[in-house]
């Protein structure tokens, strides 16, 4: 089994976001970038079918030189080898036609990208590869099974969950249930060494479009203060939420 | 020109974001003096819909499309989109609509922008504010296509009732094929979800463990509410995954959210945010919390909360 996992190259979740450029570019300054929490997720259920099913697990991301640092630690963590597609995408679309491009050499059973990434929040890319593929894809995906050529997975629904099965290839958009927290895979010191011999290939961007341009950022206006009410004094919590929130 | 709408319903009924789509639609379809259609799947009785301004309806009855399919539904919205001249269409931010979204992007050869707060700013070319980076930040973005998706986020522009004469017509079904079946669909009966409710309760790791639950669970009941949680939570296996919010959770775009025994960490504020009003219990007055609510009360959970069940059960039954 040969499986993609698609890696998108974010702020750390702490982090305080700022803007530059009056306010069209986002400020890297001082910032740690991460595996989306989404694809860390999917990356750990594909090195489990690595380790148990013999899959072979090839990760890649498109943009600058900045994510391969990302891109070696996914290999830490056990990735066979890593692709960057060399363009710095400007939205979902462009992204979704790249990653097309790339699997139409390569034949995957199984591509995982994230639910969302945490930058652009798009929750585009997964679905529109998988239409541009013209292949089967479940979204927020917490549980995948795979025998033979086929799948059994769980798609998180509003208020429950529902159970498909498909045929191979398949996109998922994976979360958190995919696996736990505690199956995530912290690299030793042996994976880091063997990162270092692992290919990490730079390919060249084919054409694409891009559908949307953004063309501002603006933080949230600073908030005032939070009204504190007597632990002892609940009706006036109580009228508020009633009277001035209107919200009970 | 046209606006074409998903009219999301279950078991017969429309959900509660099918007329904030309309709302939202029909104020589009005004500026842009075009009709505003919805797309309905097994709902027997659309006529509501003409109290929010729709005024067309396709209707798709088939039993194969009872449960909801990305694929086949974007088939079904494909169709009508292209039959009927529709340059933008309107989806939710529920599972099943974030699903469809980019599918139909591609089918439609649409731009799409998910996430959006508000009316579009312009619409030569079509400018719409959306969130980013988790709520941390809003962004400006041009689609510049002949037709374009908007996702609206849930709760940002709220239902208005404008009576218009409504066509409703039956779609036609196209046939289905391929290898994806869905096997079971498992949903809790009688409880509010996290997306379609009004007001959320959540509670936190202040809570000390998962028999002290009744007091969220108690709490939400008297108020109609959803219940949350944190993060360490839900990986505690004290509540259910389905409940973690956040970041990297599920998110919140509630009316009103209730915080108990919840530091306020920066990843939980996150997915959070967006909901309007914010309160906070919790015992310590230097809680990341209280920077980001709008009320707060400085105490013990295990006191405010049975107390302040207490004084709005009195309420209710006065
Ligand atoms: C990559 C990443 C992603 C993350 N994503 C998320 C996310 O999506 N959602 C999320 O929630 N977290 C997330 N986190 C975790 C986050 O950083 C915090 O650790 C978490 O939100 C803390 O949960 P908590 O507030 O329940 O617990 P704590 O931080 O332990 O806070 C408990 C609070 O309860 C209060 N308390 C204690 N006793 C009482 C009492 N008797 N009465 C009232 N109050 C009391 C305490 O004062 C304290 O403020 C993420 C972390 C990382 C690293
Ligand atoms: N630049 C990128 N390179 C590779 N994969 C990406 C990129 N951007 C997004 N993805 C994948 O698509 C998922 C959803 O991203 P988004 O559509 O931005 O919310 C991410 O979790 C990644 O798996």
């Amino acid at each position: 089994m040969k499986i993609l996992v698609c890696i998108s190259n974010v702020p750390d979740t702490t982090s305080k976001i700022n803007f530059i450029e009056g306010d069209k570019e986002f400020d890297r300054k001082g910032i740690q970038f991460i595996i989306n929490p989404n694809d860390e997720f999917g990356l750990t259920r594909a090195i489990w079918f690595q380790q148990k099913q013999g899959a072979n697990v090839t990760v890649v991301s498109v943009g600058n030189a900045s994510c391969e640092p990302t891109l070696r630690k996914c290999l830490a963590i056990g990735a066979d080898r890593a692709f960057r597609v060399d363009l710095e995408p400007s939205d979902g679309f462009q992204v979704a036609q790249q990653l097309q491009a790339h699997c139409q050499n390569e034949n995957y059973n199984l591509i995982i990208a994230g639910r969302e990434s945490i930058d652009y929040n798009g929750s585009m890319v997964p679905g529109m590869l998988s239409a541009l593929l013209g292949l089967n894809f479940v979204t927020n995906c917490v549980a995948l099974e795979i025998t033979e050529n086929k799948a059994q997975a769980s798609r998180e629904i509003d208020g429950g969950i529902e159970t498909i099965s498909c045929g191979l290839p398949l996109v998922i958009g994976a979360q958190k249930g995919l696996v736990e927290e505690k199956d995530l895979i912290i690299p030793n010191m042996r994976g880091i060494m063997q990162a270092r011999q692992k290919p990490l290939k730079v390919i060249p961007p084919t054409t694409s479009e891009t559908r949307s341009e953004v063309i501002h950022y603006e933080k949230p206006a600073p908030r005032g203060e939070v009204k504190l009410v007597e632990a002892n004094n609940l009706d006036q919590l109580i009228d508020l939420l009633q009277n001035e929130a209107k919200v009970i | 020109m046209a606006v074409l709408i998903y009219a999301e319903s279950e078991k017969n009924l429309l959900k509660k974001s099918a007329f904030e789509l309309a709302s939202y639609g029909r104020a589009i379809a005004d500026k842009k003096e075009c009709d505003l259609i919805a797309v309905v799947f097994n709902l027997k009785d659309p006529s509501t819909l003409s109290e929010y301004g729709v005024n067309e309806v396709i209707s798709f009855e088939d039993p194969t499309l009872s449960a909801f399919k990305a694929h086949e539904y974007g088939v079904h919205l494909t169709s009508t989109a292209q039959e009927m001249d529709v340059d933008l269409v309107v989806l939710s931010s529920s599972a099943d609509a974030k699903y469809l979204a980019p599918i139909l992007s591609v089918s439609l050869m649409a731009g799409y922008a998910s996430n959006v707060v508000a009316l579009p700013e312009s619409y030569a070319p079509l400018t719409v504010n959306r969130t980013c980076y988790s709520n941390k930040a809003f962004n400006t973005t041009i689609l510049n296509n002949e037709i374009n998706i908007i996702g609206l986020s849930n709760n940002t522009f709220g239902a208005h009732k404008k009576s218009t004469p409504l066509n409703v017509k039956s779609g036609e079904i196209s046939p289905s094929s391929g290898s994806f079946k869905i096997e079971k669909v498992e949903k809790v009966t009688g409880k509010v979800t996290i997306a379609d409710a009004d007001i959320v309760i959540s509670g936190g790791r202040g809570l000390k463990g998962p028999e002290n639950w009744h007091l969220i669970e108690d709490l939400a009941d008297v108020l109609g509410a959803a219940t949350a949680c944190s993060k360490p939570v839900s990986d505690m296996g004290w509540r259910p995954h389905s409940e973690h919010v956040g970041q990297t959770g599920k998110p919140v775009a509630t009316n009103l959210y209730i915080a108990v025994g919840v530091s306020g960490a920066i990843q939980h504020l996150a997915g959070i945010n967006a909901s309007k009003v914010k309160v906070v219990i919790n015992n310590d007055p230097e809680a990341p919390f209280f920077k980001a609510a709008d009320y707060g009360i400085v105490g013990d959970a295990f006191e405010v909360v049975p107390a302040l069940i207490e004084k709005l059960k009195d309420l209710q039954n006065s």
